[in-house]
């Protein structure tokens, strides 16, 4: 592996989780919000895969896999809340969906 | 060779999920800045010999749900409209960046004391057949649950798209 470290790619998977947290954090449009999780995501399963090459088993890659798999629904579901919340209000921003019904 | 990759790899991943954040102008932007970040975390799994998650993160990620955003983005046509003034006040936005810099640095903290160098690995290790065994063994409770679970997505999804019929 050359001369990178383990260490070295659980940085980079905490520095894209880092850039998640604050897109989710000071971003009001929901969509790009929702791709902020998916970056977080993203980080979590890069950390379980160096992890997994770590320690040499590849159960973390499973994990990982399992991780994407719910990813895909999650995103399949909320883009039709999204789709549901611009049918009904007309906005992106999430401060205008403020009620839980309407 | 293996080092400029991880760099090269990993300065594309985290510039692309700069871009996701920080273009404030058009989703469409962030969307195709979150694809360079997904083709970089693939190149990144297979780095660390896990060519078969590398090769889902391609198909899955950037084939398909990127796909969706960008379909949805398109459908709802809402190019800015409905976020113009949207943007949180500054000290929001200094306090999440506060926080996200301390909770930063703890986990460097943590994660830099006592690392093992990597170990050897069987050359099947991370192929898709090596991870198909064990999922249809080990995990074939894992993967029945995975399907219902992605049935009640399509479902779910189906419903709470759809318009009112009545």
């Amino acid at each position: 592996m050359g001369d990178i470290s383990p260490f070295q790619f659980q940085v980079v998977a905490a520095l894209i989780f880092m850039v998640g947290v604050v897109g989710v954090l000071t971003r009001r449009n929901v969509i790009v919000m929702f791709m902020c999780i998916e970056l977080m995501l993203n980080a979590a399963n890069l950390s379980l895969v160096a992890f997994s090459r770590e320690v040499g088993d590849d159960q973390g890659q499973i994990f990982a896999f399992m991780v994407m798999v719910v990813a895909a629904v999650e995103v399949a579901v909320g883009l039709a809340i999204i789709i549901s919340l611009v049918r009904n209000r007309d906005t992106l921003n999430i401060e205008d969906a403020s009620q839980m019904k309407w | 060779m293996r080092t400029a990759l991880f760099w090269i790899l990993s300065v594309a991943a985290l510039a692309g999920s700069i871009g996701v954040v920080g273009n404030v102008r058009n989703p469409i932007n962030s969307a195709l800045n979150l694809v360079v970040t997904m083709l970089a975390l693939a190149g990144l799994y297979v780095l660390l010999e896990a060519q078969f998650v590398g090769l889902i993160q391609v198909m899955v990620y950037a084939g398909a749900i990127v796909v969706l955003f960008l379909f949805v983005i398109m459908l709802l046509n809402l190019r800015g409209s409905g976020t113009a003034g949207a943007e949180v006040q500054p000290l929001v936005k200094i306090a999440g960046t506060a926080v996200v810099a301390i909770s930063a640095f703890f986990l460097l903290r943590v994660l830099s004391t006592g690392r093992a160098p990597w170990p050897d690995v069987d050359p099947s290790y991370g192929t898709t057949r090596a991870i198909g065994e064990a999922l249809y063994t080990d995990y074939v409770l894992a993967v029945q649950v995975a399907g219902v679970l992605l049935l009640a997505g399509i479902l779910a999804a189906v419903v709470l798209a759809k318009k009112r019929l009545d």
